[in-house]
């Protein structure tokens, strides 16, 4: 069995450096657009303002970037050196979308932002424009295919077990690409991005205005960010919606833990808007209501019920029962590939084999748990009420104040006023943080709520790290921590002095490699 | 869809164009890093050579990151077993290219000699640590790795960070391949700069040319006479397997035996030792461009001998012979291999030809003027 320290601490390293990797990834996702918004402006009226913008802020996303580029880096590699087993037992499926994020979006998004970079003296306008088009089209589709295998993992579709492989296998490659609960993802985490990039363009360009400098520069800059933030800040909404009807299909312990809803109730059910979830007595202390809102948002319908914990825990223990079947089975099938019966008593258990591995957090042997084994089994198969439910509620807060920020913003720059709106112009400046924290709020209800699993109903967190000692994981999470936080003091450091400094710390644009070029 | 063993065999063979690619690609400009503290005399120099590969380091380092999304999709059991077992080796490759990113694009924002200087060996470290280590893991293949795995198929590595790397015939090995990007990275440097630099970067070329050449010869004399692995037991390369299903068996000389079978095979360790020739008298001659393409071709023939020696072995065990890893077993499913297939075949010409659109835009020498004109601009 594995040592339970080197699962947490596993868990925590991942969740560390995902989390760090996504300060990054939002920003760029959300300036990459941002920057074709102002390069096309600039495209198509010829005032070099505009372009003045793109370098600004095209310098302030490139520090942004670098990091961007070199936590990833880790991203690409941790599921082999600290999640082997997983990577053995689901890399069939999940390695596909990672391998093609390479070759499709991230060598596409690498080389477009080389040549955005260094390549304004070297192409037409229209050829530059292009370019800062494909690095963001780049970085778009790399976020797709992320959430591809990120959505796999919250509501598995397209794979069957192989017992000489000992692993799931892919059988729909369509069925990986086209997932529901991958699309609604992605539409929700892009979203946030552009919401990231459009808070923070706001923010730097209302500081600006209220120190009255660069004030051309900034109430341009504010008036794309505003309504690139208002049409994201409305997406991401409304596509969260989106990904609370596909969790409440695919992974109903999920959404009845953000919802702290402990027993099924008549369709269609009621929406704790604040509640106090107590976790040994399985019930809230105290909850304000609103009737009917969470059926009509899960389900899109007033008579479809919605389970509840305790119930969900009963069904599930139902599972691991049936999963330790599948597992007992596999094991005659292969002391003896010809046991007919054992292969029928496994295709009839096969669909719960994972709730079977839940027990082996208990028993190495699943068939050998006792029943109190099978109960905290069942009992682990619904994650934490408490953190889901204040995390979920703090990010929808959040997304809400700055979609206020947002309408305002967008009223006043139509109206041209919001110069003159200095509590507006501090609101923006406040709000900084905000898209981060919501966005960091978000990865831990959809990774922390889908506990116990790695692979929802698939593969237990428990068996999918590495056979490493805890040694070796203090040693690496103090590497990762330390180097980390170096380095983001440096990135730091540069983004606000390059923000302070303001636009008029440009030069000509370079690559003036003309002189050369005869040369090559 | 093709034949399972038929696609087996191509997936061996796109993941060593993968490894080829990066080492030609990412190899330049990690070349040009291991070189930097020692060519570039003054700050101005320095910076001309980051900049020679200022705008293509970061398509090139995808050539790593494809290489190692594509080895999870299509031997996942490599990606498992090796960098869960290399546990150190590789979190030392990573830690060292995280200077990369941030050397190049955070090194000229700011004047101060004290920040530019550390970050100049930041991109040495962040090019030689990993040059070092991906040619000690090659030298480790080559003589086994001890890990087995369980009847669930979890792998368990059972030796030690020290043992891989305190070992003459794999730091030798890492030394070769240090040698060999650095000479990838001379060779580019010479077609990209001019005057007192550009001399540096023919005798640096010389140099890495004339060890790498030595060293090759050196560990091909080791390897002819270590012992190889062989499959023993009858397998059905056809069909789906687990590594446990088959025999090994250790036999002195044993890397030698396909060229035996194929001796067309020679070409390869040819190409490895002719390029590095090449490399050298045609950097000398001052035509860089040959020169670029003689390095180009020892990186294809190295990789190409190391490969061919192990094959169909990936990553031999020498603990436990029979949990070793071959192209046969490490694989993906058949569908997966042929979806993967046909990925590769739709985007790796289109990455080629926007790779090469891009150096060709940026195209021509990098000078000190260029570099005190655009001050601000550039890295």
């Amino acid at each position: 069995m594995i040592d339970p320290s080197v699962v947490d601490l596993s868990r925590l390293q991942f969740a560390a450096t995902a989390l760090y990797h996504f300060l990054f990834v939002p920003l760029t996702l959300g300036l990459s657009w941002l920057l074709v918004a102002m390069e096309a402006a600039y495209v198509m009226s010829g005032k070099p303002i505009y372009k003045e913008m793109v370098l600004f802020w095209g310098k302030l996303y490139g520090i942004n970037f670098a990091l961007g580029v070199t936590t990833g880096l880790t991203m690409e590699f941790q599921f082999g050196t600290n999640w082997a087993y997983y990577s053995h037992y689901v890399g069939d499926i999940f390695g596909a979308p990672l391998a093609i994020e390479g070759l499709m979006a991230f060598f596409l998004e690498s080389t477009m932002a080389g040549l955005f970079f260094f390549g304004w003296k070297r192409l037409s306008r229209v050829g530059h424009l292009a370019v800062t088009m494909l690095m963001a089209l780049g970085t778009n589709l790399s976020a797709v295919l992320i959430l591809i295998a990120n959505g796999w993992m919250q509501d598995p579709v397209g794979a069957v077990f192989n017992p000489i492989t000992m692993r799931m296998e892919l059988t729909d490659f369509w069925a990986l690409v086209f997932n529901p609960a991958a699309q609604a993802k992605f539409v929700h985490t892009v979203s946030a991005g552009y919401v990231t990039g459009s808070v923070f363009v706001l923010a730097i360009s209302s500081w600006y205005l209220m120190k009255g400098r660069h004030l051309e520069f900034a109430r341009r800059s504010f008036r794309i960010a505003a309504a690139f933030g208002l049409a994201s800040a409305l997406s991401v909404i409304v596509l969260g919606d989106e990904s609370g009807y596909a969790v409440s299909e695919s992974q109903k312990s999920k959404l009845a833990a953000i919802e702290a809803m402990w027993k099924s109730e008549a369709a269609p059910a009621g929406f704790n808007l604040l509640a106090w979830p107590n976790e040994d007595k399985q019930a809230n202390d105290w909850e304000i209501r609103v009737p009917y809102m969470l059926g009509l948002i899960a389900t899109r319908s007033t008579d479809k019920a919605l389970p509840g914990i305790r119930e969900i825990r009963a069904e599930n223990r139902k599972r691991i029962v049936s999963g330790i079947e599948a597992i007992a089975a596999l094991e005659a099938m292969r002391k003896n590939p010809q046991d007919a019966e054992a292969k029928d008593r496994f295709k009839a258990h096969e669909k719960d084999m994972g709730y079977g591995l839940l027990v082996k957090k208990y028993s190495e042997q699943a068939s050998l748990a006792t029943p109190e084994m099978i109960d905290q089994a069942a009992m682990d198969s619904v994650p934490k009420v408490a953190p889901l439910f204040w995390i979920f509620r703090f990010m929808v807060l959040a997304a809400f104040v700055m979609l206020a920020l947002f309408v305002l913003a967008f009223w006043h720059s139509t109206k041209g006023s919001f110069e003159s709106r200095p509590w507006l112009l501090k609101w923006a400046f406040w709000s900084l943080p905000l898209p981060w924290l919501a966005i960091h709020s978000g990865w831990i209800v959809a990774e922390y709520g889908r506990q116990p699993w790695t692979v929802h109903g698939m593969l237990p967190t428990h068996l999918s790290a590495s056979s490493l000692s805890a040694a070796n994981l203090w040693g690496s999470l103090a590497g990762f921590l330390g180097f980390y936080t170096l380095l983001l003091i440096a990135e730091m450091f540069l983004m606000f002095k390059y923000a302070r400094r303001g636009p008029e710390g440009h030069d000509e644009p370079a690559a003036t490699l003309q002189m050369a070029a005869v040369n090559a | 869809m093709l034949d399972y063993e038929t696609l087996k065999l191509i997936w061996w063979l796109l993941v060593g164009v993968l490894l080829i690619g990066f080492a030609i690609m990412d190899g330049h400009d990690m070349g040009v890093g291991i070189l930097l503290p020692f060519l570039g005399k003054t700050d101005t120099e320095r910076r001309v050579m980051i900049n020679t590969v200022a705008p293509h380091w970061d398509g090139n380092q995808v050539w790593f990151i494809t290489a190692g999304g594509a080895i999870f999709a299509a031997w996942p059991v490599v990606y498992a077993t090796a960098f869960s077992g290399m546990y150190w080796a590789l979190l030392l490759v990573l830690f060292a290219l995280f200077f990369r990113p941030v050397g190049f694009d955070y090194r000229s924002k700011l004047p101060n000699p004290a920040w530019r200087g550390f970050w100049d060996w930041g991109l040495f470290a962040g090019s030689a640590v990993p040059a070092l280590v991906f040619g000690v893991a090659f030298g480790n293949l080559l003589q086994g790795v001890p890990f087995h795995f369980d009847a669930s198929m979890r792998s368990f590595y059972t030796g030690s960070f020290w043992a891989l790397v305190l070992n003459p015939f794999a730091l030798l090995t890492g030394i070769v391949s240090v040698a060999m990007l650095a000479l990838q990275g001379a060779t580019f440097l010479a077609h990209r700069t001019e005057g007192h630099l550009q001399a540096r970067t023919r005798n640096a070329a010389t140099l890495f040319g004339v060890l790498l050449i030595a060293g090759f010869v050196a560990a091909g004399v080791w390897v002819s006479g270590m012992e190889g692995y062989v499959i023993t037991s009858a397998i059905d390369a056809n069909a789906a397997m687990n590594p446990l299903m088959k025999e090994v068996a250790r036999t002195p000389g044993g890397w030698l035996a396909n060229y035996g079978k194929a001796p067309l095979l020679w070409l390869l360790p040819a190409s490895g030792l002719g390029g590095a020739l090449i490399a050298v008298l045609m950097v000398r001659a001052g035509r860089t461009l040959l020169a670029f393409a003689g390095s180009s071709l020892a990186c294809l023939g190295i990789i190409g001998t190391a490969g061919v020696s192990l094959f169909p072995f990936v990553m031999p065990s020498s603990s436990d012979p029979r949990s070793s890893i071959t192209a046969w077993d490490a694989v993906s499913s058949h569908y997966t291999l042929w979806v993967m297939l046909w990925v590769a075949l739709i985007f790796t010409p289109l990455v080629l030809a926007y790779t090469g659109w891009a150096y060709r835009v940026m195209r021509g020498k990098v000078t000190d003027d260029f570099i005190r004109a655009n001050d601000k601009v550039l890295y």
